[in-house]
């Protein structure tokens, strides 16, 4: 008994490496060797910066995809919503309401932040409460979100119209602290926040029970309900918070605002090892995810290989290759 | 064993749409006693027996426990009263570790108000070593375990809040001969420790050495109840199949009439 019980350990201990957890970040490795091959200004500080700076949105996201999917559920109106409360925020911002440019710019932050949630908070209650699939719940909302935007701009684009205003946000997203730019510090903040939560909170627990089999979560006293609409709270509250430095990037939002975001976004959950099914949830893998895509982008824009109009075709497919690797690593 | 049975449920009815699945059905379960309910699918059995774990509300009757009425609305209700259920086939949430299975929904949290990992791994591992010795994989998704082990896992998971009550669903229905056998011992394990176990099957093999009383529906009522010792394992399955209720056992309303 006591030999197979060695035998048993010793077997376990090789093959006890997830390749799923892992698989993500060897897939970075090998970008980055890729990358220095065909372009010798791939590796420079530069541009990795850059990389990062602009994987933010999509990262910040994805940490809130994380949490819908881990719990069983799927986010498609993410992009809409991006782009409907970075409308809503500059039409405020337009609406002069608050005297004083930080003071503005703050309070419009806490109402962005309101709005996204609120929109979390919908998706998550018609999702639960209406007993409908999230497919097809957010794939309604999708729809309405970004008619709304459309709406609001009346066809053509909303833009914070204050220069001073827009001087006054502009640092949110071009600033750094100590080199490391804004950005990219609310991408670690965010994932650092989703990890903790996600890991350490009784809260993050439930997600993952929740996602791994509702039975079990119900019978265990687990209200899954609530568990499930907090993950589209979440979701929607990460949405605000990457819409807070989408807003003073570019000072507008278009009917072209957050267009694909959902499929980048779910593409980096996916890539960073989440179960599409629920149950597990990697939230660095997803900082990974988020980061792979965005390389690839550079990658394609660095070098001749494919057109960079077909950046979207790439995400795509990466998506799906994504996916026929996990099954083949799960099926071992 | 006392007088006061640790559970009494009494006259209970629920309706489904206008079917009766359980129909003025009564029983009841002694401390350190093991109560097998058997029935074809669709006689009532489960029906029953999650109304008394708070999964279903009944429509009328009443439940006592220690000869007090009891108040069970929700599976929280019930496991206040110390009713834990284990199901064969939604027993666990297969992604999560041994411990985190044990303590989902109830977990032990740290001062900080982040879950306390060591703490449930150390009782866990306590309650794990009392059930199966040789069980090591704390650290394993229960996916990863073999029927047995999970099974364990569910039964360690019942009986670590002092639950006095265990209802098994098909309890070896997913497992091989020493598999079985080995939730047999468990079983005898928790009598001599006064936990009454409500035994679900279908199948009369599975639960007939393992019980001390049987119990079996029909269409949503209770044909008879009788002592393993005073009944064949013939004349349970012509109680399952035909409804028929033998001398030695004590008719219930769902008896054929002769």
């Amino acid at each position: 008994m006591s030999n197979t019980t060695v035998v048993q350990t010793r077997r376990r201990s090789i093959s006890d490496i997830d390749l799923r957890a892992v698989a993500p970040f060897v897939a970075l490795a090998v970008l980055f060797g890729f990358g220095a091959m065909v372009n010798p200004n791939f590796l420079g500080l530069d541009n990795l910066t850059n990389v990062v700076t602009r994987s933010a949105f999509i990262a910040i996201i994805a940490v809130g995809a994380t949490f819908v999917i881990s719990a069983g559920g799927l986010d498609l109106s993410v992009g809409s919503m991006s782009a409907f409360v970075a409308g809503t925020m500059i039409l405020f911002l337009n609406s002069g309401a608050v005297s004083g440019d930080t003071g503005m710019i703050a309070t419009a932050m806490l109402l962005a932040l309101a709005t996204g949630a609120l929109c979390g908070l919908a998706n998550g209650l018609i999702t639960t409460l209406g007993r409908i699939e999230p497919f097809i719940v957010t794939l309604g909302t999708m729809g309405i979100f970004r008619a709304l935007t459309i709406y609001l701009a009346e066809g053509g684009s909303i833009a914070i119209k204050s220069q001073e205003l827009r001087a006054a946000y502009r640092p949110i997203y071009f600033s750094d602290v100590l080199g490391v730019p804004i950005p990219v510090i609310m991408i670690l903040v965010v994932a650092a926040l989703g990890a903790f939560i996600l890991y350490r909170t009784r809260f993050g627990r439930h997600v993952t029970a929740v996602g791994s089999n509702e039975e079990v979560a119900r019978y265990s006293g687990i209200s899954v309900n609530r568990v499930r609409t907090l993950t589209y709270v979440i979701q929607g509250v990460c949405v605000a918070i990457a819409v807070l430095i989408y807003v003073p990037r570019l000072g507008a939002a278009t009917a072209t605002t957050g267009l694909l975001w959902e499929l980048q976004a779910i593409t980096a959950v996916v890539i960073g090892g989440t179960a599409l099914r629920g149950g597990v949830g990697r939230i660095w893998g997803t900082i990974c995810g988020a980061l792979i895509l965005e390389l690839v982008g550079n990658i394609m824009v660095l070098s001749d290989l494919v057109s960079e109009y077909l950046i979207g075709a790439v995400q795509g497919s990466i998506i799906i290759i994504a996916m026929l690797i996990q099954r083949s690593l799960g099926r071992r | 064993m006392s007088n006061t049975p640790l559970v009494e449920m009494e006259n209970i009815s629920i309706a489904f749409g206008g079917i009766r699945a359980v129909d003025d059905a009564s029983a009841d379960l002694h401390a350190g006693e093991v109560v097998a309910l058997l029935g074809h699918n669709g006689a009532g059995k489960s029906t029953l027996i999650k109304i008394l774990s708070g999964a279903y509300r009944r429509d009328s009757g009443t439940i006592r426990m220690n000869g007090e009425e009891a108040v069970i609305n929700n599976p929280r209700d019930a496991k206040a009263y110390g009713i834990e259920t284990i199901y064969q086939t939604l027993a666990l949430a297969d992604n999560v570790d041994t411990a985190a299975n044990l303590y989902l929904g109830r977990e032990i949290m740290t001062p900080w108000g982040t879950l306390d990992d060591v703490a449930m791994e150390a009782r866990a591992r306590e309650v794990m070593g009392r059930l199966n010795p040789r069980f090591e994989r704390f650290k394993d998704p229960v996916k990863a375990l073999s029927g047995g082990q999970r099974q364990s896992v569910a039964i360690a998971r019942a009986i670590l809040f002092n639950a006095r009550i265990l209802i098994m669903d098909e309890p070896t229905a997913a497992l091989g001969p020493q598999e079985t056998a080995q939730v047999g011992e468990l079983i005898e394990q928790l009598k001599s420790e006064g936990i009454g176990i409500f035994l679900i099957s279908h199948d009369i093999h599975d639960v007939f050495h393992l019980a001390d009383r049987v119990m079996v529906m029909k269409n949503g009522r209770v044909v008879g109840t009788a002592r393993v010792t005073d009944v064949t394992e013939d004349e349970i399955l012509g109680m399952i199949i035909l409804g028929k209720c033998p001398p030695g056992a004590v008719p219930g309303p769902g008896a054929m009439n002769v």
